[in-house]
């Protein structure tokens, strides 16, 4: 399978969200780079809201992940409840 | 930031459908072609234009929350930069030339990328790419409005930059990436949004700007590396439109997978000959380097562009035939164009350098199959001269590409030692081309790509010269009222950073930024 990833900014509100994302995907692998991680995931990569929430202890709308998004690679699916990347082939 | 979470009435596809679709209608008394008039011309069939949907659902309320929120991010952090004399704070002087390249070589396409997006949304029936496309067409003004503000904080000190605009449009290597995006602008609606929404964003934007930010982040360049994240943080939505675009399209009709596959086919090879400039600034322009050339084409068009085609691959799309080509020229892309401004440097808005044997032993290290062979004894013989006084400036004009209008630089694939030419004959006149790709690109549409306005050719016509320029005099020197016509000062803005005002101003400042004189 190929590899999805997400890069988020390096900073204070992305350390849960990539917390919840090693959480929830265990083919995640992290890429630690000047000033930005990249996630990359076998094939598939899911965001979850709850996760989240339970990591930081306050409800989370997963489009403020819009503000410290970087690049990303994969189809994109996203509910109230995930943000889901994934390769069909 | 700790935002506030409303709860929503309606779940985020209801909020979708009803933010986009529920404020469509149907016209009553005007005809559908009347109003998208350029939707069929270049023979894409849509049936249903509801089944495009945005997978980020993203509706115009949301949009302004979370724009306004990267607004106010970028614009303390640039307010911190300032009051803290960040311009003194970057690895050293020479990295600057990359934030003029980028001013003005980037800066003036994200302006016509929001033309572009205005107009292309304008022509879509449908109100899920219309919306989209609005909001991409909102990014890309932010994005260069930002960009012109945060490149301000260095014009006030450093050279170059003052009239960047004025200069893209007139330039001689600007008018490459110029043209490139008004080679899209001037297509249909549809083959611009494969040409910038899809090759360009999703295919090769990732080769732009995350080694230019992680560049910027690694040189001490806060103020370009926080816009280039405000705008990053939009750019995966535009990948993310573009792919949409790009499989709704597909999935419409397969009479339109040739006609994808051909606009595919072109716009990589546009791109990637447009991404020249960055693989110079990647391994030579940057004083402290993230990744090479190289490897950033490894990991972001080999590994992820394959990753992306293999899922292409059920439509019947493939892999542009231009990746082979541009395989073999991975090993001497950005060494070719790096000596190429080393010779122009005298008509140039930002200076250049021979690399020092750090340099040199890194760029070794990355590239062991060419650069000791074919570039270090260039580079010794050149800084050999320039400590013999006799620094080379080439005042020669060189052929350029009519297609990608990049000199002739390029050497045949497979063989590094041999120059690239290739010509056509069309109506009585005769076209060259840097490659293969660029003149079946001019092949299939000669019409267009003759108009072309190639800087060579208008310098040698008498065009570039300011208003009441005779030429005709005796000692006229030509560079000298090109670089005028360029805004440009001579032995200010072009010519070696070692005899820059750049340079020295730089450590003379950052000299008192350190001691109490």
């Amino acid at each position: 399978m190929s590899t999805v990833f997400l890069a988020l900014q390096t900073n204070e509100e992305t350390r849960p969200i990539i917390e919840a994302i090693l959480q929830d995907n265990p083919s995640a692998v992290v890429d630690e780079q000047p000033a930005m991680v990249k996630i990359n995931a076998d094939g598939r990569l899911v965001v979850r809201r709850q996760t989240i929430e339970d990591i930081t202890g306050r409800d989370y709308d997963l489009q403020e992940l819009q503000v410290n998004m970087i690049t990303m690679s994969g189809n994109l699916d996203q509910t109230d409840d995930e943000i889901t990347l994934f390769w069909k082939a | 930031m700790d935002m506030t979470v409303a709860k929503k009435k309606l779940g985020l596809k209801e909020r979708y459908a009803v933010m986009t679709r529920g404020l469509d209608w149907t016209p009553s008394y005007q005809k559908m072609e009347d109003i998208y008039p350029y939707i069929t011309y270049e023979g894409i069939k849509i049936h249903d234009w509801d089944k495009w949907e945005d997978p980020f659902r993203l509706t115009m309320d949301a949009y302004w929350k979370y724009q306004a929120e990267k607004e106010r991010k970028l614009y303390s952090v640039l307010d911190a930069f300032t009051q803290n004399n960040g311009h003194l704070n970057v690895t050293d002087a020479r990295y600057l030339n990359t934030v003029k390249l980028f001013l003005s070589g980037i800066s003036p396409l994200e302006y016509v990328a929001h033309r572009g997006f205005a107009h292309a949304g304008r022509q879509f029936p449908g109100p899920g790419p219309r919306v989209a496309c609005l909001m991409q067409s909102l990014d890309e003004i932010r994005h260069a409005q930002t960009q012109v503000h945060a490149v301000s904080n260095y014009n006030k000190y450093y050279n170059g930059m003052h009239d960047f605009h004025h200069a893209h449009d007139r330039v001689w290597f600007l008018s490459v990436p110029k043209s490139f995006f008004d080679d899209a602008i001037t297509a249909g609606p549809f083959e611009f949004m494969v040409s910038i929404g899809f090759s360009f964003e999703y295919v090769l934007t990732n080769l732009l700007f995350v080694p230019f930010v992680s560049g910027a982040a690694y040189n001490g360049d806060m103020a370009a590396m926080t816009f280039g994240f405000s705008a990053q943080s939009d750019e995966a939505r535009h990948m993310t439109l573009g792919l949409e675009v790009i499989k709704f399209i597909l999935e419409q009709d397969p009479d339109n997978v040739p006609i994808v596959q051909r606009w595919i086919d072109k716009w990589t090879w546009r791109g990637y000959r447009v991404l020249t400039l960055v693989a110079m600034m990647m391994d030579y322009m940057l004083p402290k380097r993230t990744m090479s050339w190289k490897e950033s084409w490894e990991i972001y068009f080999e590994e992820n562009g394959g990753a992306l085609f293999k899922d292409l691959a059920r439509y019947g799309i493939k892999m542009p035939q231009c990746a082979e080509q541009i395989a073999l020229e991975k090993d001497h892309l950005s060494h070719q164009a790096w000596s190429t401004f080393y010779n122009y440097a005298a008509a140039a808005n930002f200076h250049t350098w021979m690399p020092d044997e750090d340099e040199m032993a890194w760029l070794s290290a990355k590239y062991p199959n060419s650069f000791d062979k074919l570039y270090r004894p260039r580079y010794e013989f050149w800084r050999e001269q320039a400590a013999k006084g006799n620094r080379f400036y080439n005042k020669t004009l060189p052929m350029l590409c009519q297609t990608c209008q990049i000199p002739m630089i390029f050497t045949e694939p497979g063989d590094p030692t041999k120059i690239c030419y290739r010509e056509v004959d069309y109506k009585g006149d005769k076209y060259h081309f840097c490659s293969d790709h660029c003149k079946a690109i001019f092949e299939h549409e000669p019409e267009k790509y003759v108009q072309a306005w190639m800087p060579v050719h208008q310098i040698y016509q008498g065009n570039c010269f300011p208003e009441g320029t005779d030429p005709t005099v005796e000692g006229f020197d030509p560079l000298a009222a090109v670089l005028k016509y360029y805004h440009l000062e001579h032995g200010r803005d072009n010519l070696d950073f070692d005899v820059s005002e750049d340079k020295k101003n730089f450590a003379e400042w950052r000299g008192q930024a350190t001691k109490n004189i």
